[in-house]
């Protein structure tokens, strides 16, 4: 691995427990006038480097709202968003996508491969907007998905995966960047308790071993255990910020860190 | 950028080939039909012309029978030579006067068959009919007379039954027609090329009573060719010609006519204003198969705008630029539009000149439909494949990504 080319364009490291997110006051609104609608009605929010953070909540509680606003594919209507000490809320269209390229990586509830195209060339994507060279693009790939356990896989398309093989392509598609911060909102809605459990194995893997922050909204208890800290909306308030004093460890099947 | 943007275009050709092979087929469906159309169109109204102006602007074609195309004139009296020779004498402003008569006959020479017209005139046809010759002489006095075994032969007969040389090739030589042979002592020259399966230059010219006497055996005369001298008012000369046509014929002031009058000139007019009309019904005709093409694509397009705006969510939230995306989304319009194009003038082009060739009209290459309909269809491509993109990329990521 050490002699394949290097990202000429990864995000500038952050060291851990250097405050990353800080979102103060945050009201997000939907459509104007009578049909106008209070999805977030002020939120504040410290997240650190090295964080791993589940949200969690009701339906229609503001998770996904508030994940969209931490991921800078949405702006608040009021309030401030610092990432890294710099204000989100203010940036223009391709500023917010500069910084989606630089630091963030997504993976979806629904994994949102490109339809026909290899789990590599999906990969390859967000390096392509990064204007990494061919070869680059390559190695950092093969490498993503060697990390996610899809070593082999390179050429098969989504079609030809399954469910938890589709949602670790997402995966090493959202870190083939080296990212800062990974969002996951309900990354394992669509599968089984098992793929599920593999999955979070892996977000836990990369937030211990590579040092990712994690962001993930769950509504299953037995997922937001992999986290260690349980943030709880209700109505489109933060009701509850808790630590989680034992996460589930390596190696145990969820359930039993309790 | 753009060579990123280059590349991504290609690969989503590429990864989604059937669509993009069915917008290149409309694309090229269109293109094809109407370039097709109208150079097929315009080979037909330029073939006509040929072979109009080939038959003498100043000519009127008597033939028996009421009218045009009504029934060739069975039933009606034929004419008579001498009637040639009356109009020649007792109208002003006639150049040449020549009777003819037609028929159907495989000539054999030099070891070979044709299957060709033979004709029986004067010298006078050479006038009425813009012929020259190539080479060898016309008829003698004699000839003509006591119906000689001598004939003059067109270049298409030429080339068929001798070979050799353009123009001169048979001279001299016997050519069977049914049961007598004559000396081939001229050739004419050429009339060009054939026009819509309708060759001029394959004909065997032979003195009228030569073709009388010698091969039909009746007295008769199916056409009289009247060729007007320059500045004749064609109107007033057909209106005497009549008169005298009747006078000979006979009729009395109730019959109606039993013979008509062709003006060369007018029958021009009246072919090539058809033929235009025919070229601008056939474009129509094509251009509803461009619309039709245009319409495939839209909806091929259409079908395809969900996966395309997901795929454009996904895009712009991994950190694509607005306009990275319209860039790939145009780049691939662009070169879809234009490989449909290019194959659409590649096979119009293959088949006007293969239909041209079947229907014996020249193929004329004609730049301004080419580009229209290029233009068009290119047109179409990219705004069906570009714009449903652009509004696709100015949406909210997560929008785009959630579309259902
Ligand atoms: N794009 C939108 N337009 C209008 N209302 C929305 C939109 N997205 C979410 N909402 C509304 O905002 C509220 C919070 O939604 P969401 O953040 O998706 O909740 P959760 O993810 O917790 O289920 C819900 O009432 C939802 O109907
Ligand atoms: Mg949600």
């Amino acid at each position: 691995m050490s002699d394949a080319p290097a990202l000429t364009r990864a995000a500038p490291p952050v060291a851990v427990g250097q405050p990353l997110i800080r979102l103060r006051g945050v009201t997000k609104v939907y459509g104007t006038g009578e049909v106008a609608l209070l999805a977030l009605k002020g939120i504040d929010l410290t997240i650190a480097a090295g964080e791993f953070v589940a949200i969690m909540g009701p339906s229609g509680s503001g998770k996904s709202t508030a994940m969209n606003i931490l991921g800078c594919l949405d702006t608040p209507t009021a309030g401030q968003y610092l990432f890294l000490g710099a204000h989100v809320e203010s940036l223009s269209r391709d500023r917010l996508a500069r910084l989606r390229r630089r630091y963030l990586g997504f993976v979806f509830q629904g994994f949102n491969l490109l339809a026909r195209t290899s789990a590599q060339e999906n990969v390859e994507l967000p390096l392509v907007y990064r204007g990494e060279g061919a070869a680059a693009r390559h190695a950092a790939a093969a490498k993503a998905l060697r990390s996610v356990g899809l070593g082999g896989w390179e050429h098969h398309t989504p079609a030809e995966l399954s469910g938890g093989q589709q949602q670790r392509v997402a995966i090493a598609r959202a870190i083939v960047t080296e990212p800062a911060v990974l969002l996951a909102d309900e990354p394992t809605g669509n599968l089984d308790t098992r793929r599920s459990q593999e999955i979070m194995d892996l977000l836990r893997g990369l937030n211990t071993d590579h040092g990712i922050t994690v962001l993930m909204v769950t509504h299953e208890p037995d997922m937001a255990a992999y986290a260690r800290r349980l943030v709880h909306f209700i109505d489109g308030r933060i009701d509850s910020d808790v630590l989680n004093p034992h996460p589930v460890e390596p190696g145990l099947p969820a359930g039993q860190a309790r | 950028m753009l060579l990123n943007s280059l590349w991504l275009a290609l690969r989503s050709i590429r990864r989604n080939l059937l669509r993009s092979f069915l917008t290149i087929l409309g694309i090229v469906i269109g293109v094809s039909a109407v370039i097709t159309m109208v150079t097929l169109g315009k080979g037909a109204t330029q073939a006509v012309q040929t072979q109009i102006a080939g038959l003498g602007s100043n000519l009127l074609m008597v033939r028996t029978g009421q009218r045009q195309g009504h029934g060739g004139g069975a039933g009606a009296p034929a004419f008579k030579e001498a009637d040639a020779a009356a109009i020649l004498a007792e109208l002003g402003g006639v150049a040449a006067a020549a009777p003819e008569g037609r028929t159907n006959v495989t000539v054999v020479g030099n070891g070979r068959n044709w299957a060709t017209n033979v004709t029986g005139s004067t010298n006078a046809w050479f006038t009425t009919g813009n012929w020259k010759l190539a080479s060898g002489r016309t008829f003698e006095a004699e000839d003509q007379s006591v119906g000689g075994a001598v004939c003059i032969v067109g270049e298409t007969v030429r080339r068929e039954i001798f070979g050799g040389a353009v123009g001169a090739g048979g001279l001299g030589a016997q050519l069977r027609i049914k049961q007598f042979s004559c000396e081939v002592i001229g050739v004419l020259a050429s009339k060009g090329q054939a026009a819509m399966g309708n060759d001029q230059d394959d004909v065997v010219l032979v003195p009228l009573h030569t073709l009388q006497r010698r091969v039909t055996g009746t007295q008769s005369v199916a056409t009289l060719l009247v060729s007007m001298q320059e500045g004749t008012d064609s109107t007033r000369l057909k209106a005497s010609l009549t008169q005298l046509l009747r006078e000979r014929r006979k009729l009395t002031a109730g019959d109606d006519d039993n013979f008509n009058v062709l003006d060369t000139q007018q029958l021009a007019e009246t072919l090539s204003g058809t033929t235009q009309v025919m070229t601008t019904l056939l474009g129509a005709v094509a251009a509803v198969s461009l619309l039709v093409g245009g319409i495939g694509i839209m909806n091929i397009m259409l079908v395809s705008v969900t996966e395309r705006t997901r795929e454009i969510g996904l895009r712009l939230a991994i950190g694509a630029l607005e306009r990275e995306v319209l860039l790939q989304f145009l780049i691939e319009a662009v070169v879809l539009a234009a490989l449909g194009g290019i194959v659409g003038i590649v096979i119009a082009t293959g088949a006007s000149i293969a239909l041209a060739s079947v229907m014996g009209v020249p193929y004329l290459f004609d730049p301004t439909i080419n580009l229209l309909s290029f233009l068009f269809s290119a047109g179409i491509g990219v705004l069906f494949g570009y714009f449903p993109a652009r509004r696709a990329a100015r949406m909210d990521p997560i929008e785009a990504l959630r579309h259902e």
